[in-house]
């Protein structure tokens, strides 16, 4: 079935680098001695911890549990003592708590989750309690806790279920290897989706540039009446807001969710983790991860463990040939800049990417030249030129004023501005100064 | 633990080297000076056929203006303690702009009051590259034309590949009588007028190379010499006698000079596309009014610093919606 695609204003075309990983097997990295998992692994509220140092878990384990409706559960990567619970180098440079597990080598599965393997006919809520209980949250880098994007409030009514496959970044090729070599899960996965919404249909969306992954996907979809939808090459076509219009066709307004247009969608990875977590009764306790970039020696897509440290995914991939520039938790154009070898795999690790010297050169940012090509390209049809510049003089009503709160953050406009001006940086900060400014008031 | 002897060979990242700043990590790599000397090299076909046509006397006009330019912005960034801005490129074309805007024979001293007029006046005083409100050239160009009004309206006649020093004086073809200046001398640059603005052909080469490195915005020049045609075309269709056709002010005078170089200068003319047809069709009509109705025979320079003043508010008022945008309800709980 070819739906029309829409193609969204805007956006940009870096080079998308993939071909250093994108032919490259997922391997599953062997078992370490201790895991680092980090305990606040999703958006909203931190979880309860359940264990105390000294403990024996087993792979699978409940190691914490959701505090609210807005929080996931964490498990244990692996069978072993619980050593420590102790501060952690934290995606965001700063220290966050995490819990140390020593594994005892024998990887032991616990007796957690029942496999519900008649999903088909089980009850719908049942299914969404499972997907709560394994700890699933946005795997394309968000972390947002899947099953509140399963609980539409009263009266919002679904009808559309998008599965994410479009993987825009540059770099990263997990969720295009999981569409090859887990196609089936990942089908498997938006059937059990839909089934929880009481929805009859599924659609992935998936960037051109993965012909193969389309094809694989399109031969098994019919199964469960899932449908795959090739998607224009352009970044940030996996941001929600664009992914939904480029396959309904509705602009979700500013400030609102997907659920307000109808619209529930999930990253691929994510099905997968639901499939896994419904049918086989596994948490979600690992996730496909690119290691890449031109410094590293062997690039390839790992399944890690939560918990896994940057410096031994590197180990596995042969270290590297030279100093890197950066060392990024996810994609380049939305990634988080790492201080530290000692961070974590965490449940929206996409990937570890290092970026060459010569690809990232340190800039002074100069004066606007008011080219426009930010403009163009902003995908949300913001003024990022005029905004930045209302931020420097710490006008933030201005900001407000135009529509900064917008802002997906995707980085096209720092992309492309000549006169090197952090643009991104600047909407960040307008965001947090009207939060602040919200709150003040309330 | 032995991790460490057994992975004695592999090298890895210095974290004490790690840069940590905000994404995005990658850039596409154009800059300022990448896009000022491009637009440098698009000018150059128009000026090789200036120095062609009136000799090196143009040849010297273009080399002070440039010169005096650069020179001055340097001298105020010393006197100011402001860092170097040469190299960005910006002063190059707004001198190289300059001396296309010049007569082959002005005197040495007007390049360089041209080019302080523009950099001080047009530029630094408004905080440099960037904050300019008008196209530092033109600033200059009108500066000029209003203090000197007799040497900026003298315009050298064309003696092409004559080298020489001498030179005969004549008009500029739209002070002209109707048909006296066939359409081909407009063509080649064959006329009088500026050094810069004579040749349609290579500044419509140069134009194309703008619009084709998404330098410019075609909107600008497209609705600018749209308007001039249809206007002009009118005017002439009502007295043919008195008025040029809407093909000769195409060519003729300074405007596919200003609509393709000047008009479209990136700092003084509107960020977003439908700003750009306004900004276009707004030179146009000016340009038209002026040429038609007005005491000067050209009013390009005039047009578009009128239009360049109008920038901001063309700016304010031609705002995108933005993606998912809805109107704030009024009097809503929120």
């Amino acid at each position: 079935m070819s739906e029309k695609t829409r193609k969204f204003k805007g956006g940009v075309h870096p080079n998308d680098s993939k071909a250093l990983s994108a032919s490259k097997p997922i391997q599953d990295a062997p078992l370490l001695d201790s895991y680092k998992v980090i305990m606040h692994q999703n958006i909203g509220a931190p979880p309860e911890l359940v264990v105390k140092k000294g403990d024996e878990v087993k792979k699978g384990d409940l190691l914490a549990k959701a505090s609210g409706f807005v929080s996931v559960p964490l498990h244990a990567p692996t069978s072993g003592t619980v050593k420590m619970i102790d501060k952690c180098p934290g995606p965001t440079g700063i220290s966050v708590p995490a819990i140390e597990i020593t594994a005892d080598g024998e990887d032991e599965w616990g007796d957690a989750l029942e496999p519900i393997a008649d999903w088909q006919t089980s009850d719908p809520e049942q299914l969404k309690q499972r997907v709560w209980d394994a700890g699933i949250v946005g795997m394309g880098g968000a972390g947002f806790p899947a099953h509140v994007k399963l609980s539409p409030p009263e009266g919002k009514k679904i009808d559309t279920l998008i599965l994410n496959g479009a993987e825009c970044e540059p770099y990263l090729t997990a969720d295009h290897r999981i569409m090859l070599e887990q196609a089936e899960d990942v089908v498997l996965g938006a059937a059990i989706i839909a089934r929880i919404l009481g929805l009859k249909t599924a659609v992935i969306g998936v960037e051109n540039n993965k012909p193969d992954a389309i094809a694989k996907l399109t031969e098994i979809a019919g199964k469960y009446n899932v449908t795959v939808q090739g998607l224009p090459v352009n970044y940030p076509q996996g941001a929600e807001k664009q992914l939904i219009y480029a396959i309904t066709g509705r602009e979700v307004p500013i400030g609102k969710l997907p659920m307000d247009v109808n619209c529930v969608v999930q990253n691929v990875a994510s099905a997968v983790a639901i499939a896994e977590a419904v049918v086989q009764g596994r948490p979600s306790i690992e996730r496909v991860t690119t290691v890449t970039g031109k410094p590293v020696v062997e690039p390839g897509n790992w399944r890690f463990r939560l918990g896994t440290p940057v410096s031994k995914a590197l180990e596995l991939v042969g270290g590297v040939n030279e100093q890197p520039s950066k060392l990024l938790l996810g994609g380049p154009m939305m990634g988080i800049a790492q201080s530290s070898l000692g961070v974590t795999v965490m449940k929206n690790t996409s990937g570890i990417l290092l970026i060459a010297h010569d690809e990232v050169s340190l800039y002074t940012s100069e004066p606007c030249i008011r080219c426009g090509r930010c403009v163009e390209c902003c995908p949300m049809s913001i003024l990022p030129a005029t905004i930045s510049q209302a931020v420097e003089n710490k006008r933030f009503d201005w900001a407000e004023d135009l529509n900064v709160t917008a802002c997906i953050e995707c980085g096209s406009c720092s992309y492309v501005c000549p006169s090197h001006r952090p643009l991104n940086q600047h909407f960040k900060r307008a965001k947090i100064e009207i939060q602040a400014q919200l709150r003040k008031k309330k | 633990m032995s991790e460490t002897e057994n992975t004695p060979t592999i090298q890895m990242p210095d974290p004490a080297r790690l840069v940590v700043s905000n994404s995005p990590h990658i850039r596409k790599g154009t800059d300022i000076p990448l896009i000022m000397f491009t637009v440098v090299g698009a000018m150059l076909p128009a000026c090789a056929v200036g120095i062609w046509f009136f000799g090196l006397a143009a040849l010297k006009v273009l080399l002070l203006c440039t010169l005096s330019c650069v020179v001055i912005e340097e001298a105020w960034n010393k006197a100011f303690k402001r860092p170097s801005t040469w190299k960005d490129g910006s002063a190059l074309i707004t001198g190289i702009l300059l001396g296309m805007n010049l007569n082959a024979g002005v005197p040495w001293w007007v390049c360089i009051l041209g080019g302080i007029l523009a950099i001080v006046l047009g530029k630094q005083l408004f905080g440099g590259l960037g904050f300019n409100p008008f196209n530092p050239a033109l600033v200059a160009r009108v500066g000029l034309l209003i203090g000197l009004p007799e040497i900026m309206t003298t315009w050298n006649q064309p003696q092409a590949g004559n080298m020489a020093a001498d030179v005969v004086t004549g008009a500029t073809p739209l002070g002209m009588p109707v048909g006296d200046t066939p359409i081909m001398n407009l063509l080649t640059g064959n006329t009088g007028g500026c050094l810069g603005e004579t040749s349609a052909i290579a500044l419509l080469i140069g134009g194309a190379v703008l619009i084709a490195c998404k330098l410019i915005k075609w909107q600008v020049p497209l609705a600018y010499l749209g308007s001039v045609f249809a206007i002009t075309g009118i005017a002439h269709l009502i007295s043919p006698e008195t008025t040029h056709s809407p093909l000769f002010h195409l060519l003729s005078g300074g405007l596919l000079l200003g609509a393709l170089f000047m008009a479209t200068d990136m700092v003084t003319s509107p960020m977003t596309k439908k700003g750009a047809w306004i900004f276009g069709l707004g030179c146009g009509i000016m340009t038209s009014a002026i040429r038609l109705w007005g005491a000067y025979p050209e009013g390009v320079s005039f047009s578009i610093l009128f239009m360049n003043a109008l920038t901001p508010l063309i700016d304010r008022v031609t705002i995108n919606k933005p993606f998912g945008y809805t109107a704030p309800v009024k009097g809503g709980a929120e």
